[in-house]
């Protein structure tokens, strides 16, 4: 089972979640920080870590004694990072995307392939639990290839040991979202009682429809705000699978690097429920698309 | 003119909320929802849109089933594993095609069709605070940093033509694409910073982008009153950064009362709080030279 804790707006709680899933959640599991241009989990997890790789992705290198400056490469080059100027090539390696099709064209076969870093992968243990997380490099534009390659590496972890597995995705709806949430058989979406909650949480519910998965909610900071949110799920009949009331001393705790469920025993409660009902309504999708 | 961005690397740390009340202080200037993934500085400006933008961007890969021979090269072919076999044809999941035209080129049958991809809106709207350039992209959909990129050049021009000295935008969270279109070329980023150890780690993030571009950068501690060795911390580091620290804004409640009014927080009755951000308003106008700026603007007013 692979559970993808998102949200529209950034800060709702998503790596709050995801942590204290993971400190009551019964059974092997497996969790991945997809959240590589600002990952956090690993703060609360504090894995033991075993290993980290770097990842990389193709961009063109141009051996220009074979070159003869035709310009099929520039010409089907979507992204202007390769270009003819005279007698010159120039690439921009960072608007690559390491499609291969400059590659594929070349009459002259004068493009082969280079590489860009995008980050690392990271993983490592805690208890039982296996933990993978991806770093974006700095200055590194995308994200989407990098979380791709944390995702394989923690589902074949996953698949290897019979894991259960929690995705604790980025926010947004853009591309590195959608590409965190593909796969996932049952998306949670936590948002808070305000405004700008519920503006996110609806374009978040619009943008992973498609995916037709089930999704549920969990309202973070119960309390503060008013209560719209609720109103929208009631009517779009999004299933409320918890919710988490906003106290000071829950918010401190937080700023320590602490995870709420080890740090009071209602969390606990609290998140061994939530766990359950996620596997339940998993397991419910599950017999329906049988 | 100048271009003053709003960033946190971390979501969640209050920039929307900030950016609002800078809106509301600052003067002749237009202001900038960069976050065109989840825009909300909307819901607190409240505009009335002027005039309503397509955005395309890229084309997308389709195949047509009817000239498809399914012969499969073009799924060897894409790297982004966007194609696969749908009975006897090929078929393209348009949530993984990055619009390569790899596909297209080499398809044998010439079965695959390209049109320009419809990514989103933006507008060009008023408010009660100014002008406001704003967008959304459409759900999943890719390119927000040519977005970005666009919003932030049709914001400049505007400014430009009504002789206005600044471009305040609020930006989208994470260090990626969206982040660094919306940096390059800026004059200043005031990083909306937390003192959490998720708001600490992302800091750096962010910080090290901004020493990626040659981006002055400055930074303001929200929620201060948190966790006071986060905040120390946080000093620390902008210190031994050479960042410059403008200033702690509490963790209040009126935060959120304000965004349910749909007011910036320094628009309700609360001297102290809006004290507070007016001080670091006046500390980012001098960071960011505009207070020169207006000093000249007022030398060649009275020379007129």
């Amino acid at each position: 089972m692979i559970a993808a804790i998102a949200s529209g707006k950034g800060g709702t709680g998503k790596t709050t979640v995801a942590a204290s899933l993971a400190a009551v959640w019964q059974g092997p599991l497996t969790v991945a920080d997809l959240d590589v241009e600002a990952p956090n989990l690993h703060l609360f997890l504090k894995a033991e870590i075993a290993g980290r790789r770097e990842i990389s992705m193709m961009i063109p290198k141009v051996d220009e004694s074979r070159c003869n400056y035709c310009g099929a490469c520039s010409d089907i080059c979507q992204f202007k990072a390769i270009s003819v100027l005279g007698q010159v090539m120039l690439t921009l390696p960072e608007m690559c995307h390491g499609c291969g099709a400059c590659m594929a064209v070349c009459p002259e076969e004068a493009i082969s392939e280079d590489s860009r870093p995008l980050g690392e992968i990271i993983w490592g243990r805690r208890g039982d639990i296996d933990c993978f997380s991806g770093r974006l490099r700095v200055g590194e534009a995308m994200s989407p290839p990098l979380i791709g390659h944390v995702k394989d590496a923690a589902e074949k972890t996953a698949s290897e040991r019979s894991a259960d597995l929690i995705y604790d995705a980025p926010p947004g709806v853009s591309c590195p979202a959608m590409k965190a949430v593909t796969g996932a058989d049952i998306i949670v979406l936590v948002t808070e009682p305000t405004p700008f909650g519920l503006y996110d949480l609806k374009l978040a519910v619009n943008s992973f429809s498609a995916f037709k998965r089930p999704m549920g909610v969990v309202v973070n900071r119960a309390g503060i705000g008013n209560d719209e949110v609720y109103d929208y799920c009631r009517q779009k009949g999004l299933p409320l699978l918890a919710e988490i009331p906003f106290t000071r001393s829950a918010a401190e705790a937080y700023s320590k690097g602490l995870i709420l469920a080890e740090a009071f025993e209602e969390h606990r409660e609290r998140f061994a429920v939530l766990a359950e009902e996620i596997r339940r309504r998993c397991v419910c999708a599950g017999e329906v698309t049988a | 003119m100048k271009e003053i961005v709003c960033i946190s690397g971390k979501g969640g740390t209050g920039k929307t909320s900030l950016t609002a009340a800078f809106s509301h202080l600052a003067e002749n200037k237009m202001i900038c929802d960069l976050d065109v993934d989840a825009p909300d500085l909307h819901l607190i400006l409240k505009p009335r849109i002027e005039a309503t933008e397509e955005f395309y961007s890229g084309n997308e890969a389709i195949i047509d089933p009817d000239r498809c021979e399914g012969c499969g090269q073009c799924a060897e072919l894409c790297r982004f594993g966007a194609i696969s076999q749908s009975g006897e044809v090929y078929e393209i999941d348009p949530l993984r095609c990055e619009g390569c035209k790899l596909c297209v080129v080499m398809c044998p049958e010439e079965a695959i069709d390209f049109p320009p991809r419809h990514c989103g809106q933006w507008f060009r709207s008023e408010s009660r605070f100014g002008s406001v350039f704003h967008a959304q992209l459409f759900p999943g959909e890719e390119n927000s940093g040519r977005l970005v990129a666009l919003l932030r050049q049709e914001a400049r021009q505007a400014a430009e033509k009504k002789r206005y000295s600044l471009v305040l935008a609020d930006g989208a969270p994470g260090i990626g694409c969206p982040v660094i279109a919306s940096l390059s070329g800026a004059d200043l980023a005031v990083i909306i910073s937390e003192p959490t150890v998720s708001g600490r780690h992302d800091l750096e993030r962010v910080a090290d982008l901004c020493a990626y571009f040659g981006m002055p950068a400055t930074v303001v501690i929200n929620k201060a009153d948190l966790n006071e060795d986060a905040c120390l911390d946080i000093e620390s580091f902008c210190r031994k950064r050479g960042l410059d620290l403008l200033g702690r804004v509490p963790h209040d409640q009126l935060f959120v009362e304000a965004m349910i009014q749909e007011k910036a927080v320094t628009e309700l009755e609360d001297a102290a709080l809006s004290d507070r951000i007016r001080e670091i308003w006046s500390a980012i106008e001098i960071r960011a030279g505009l207070n020169e700026q207006k000093t000249q603007e007022t030398i060649t007013l009275k020379e007129e």
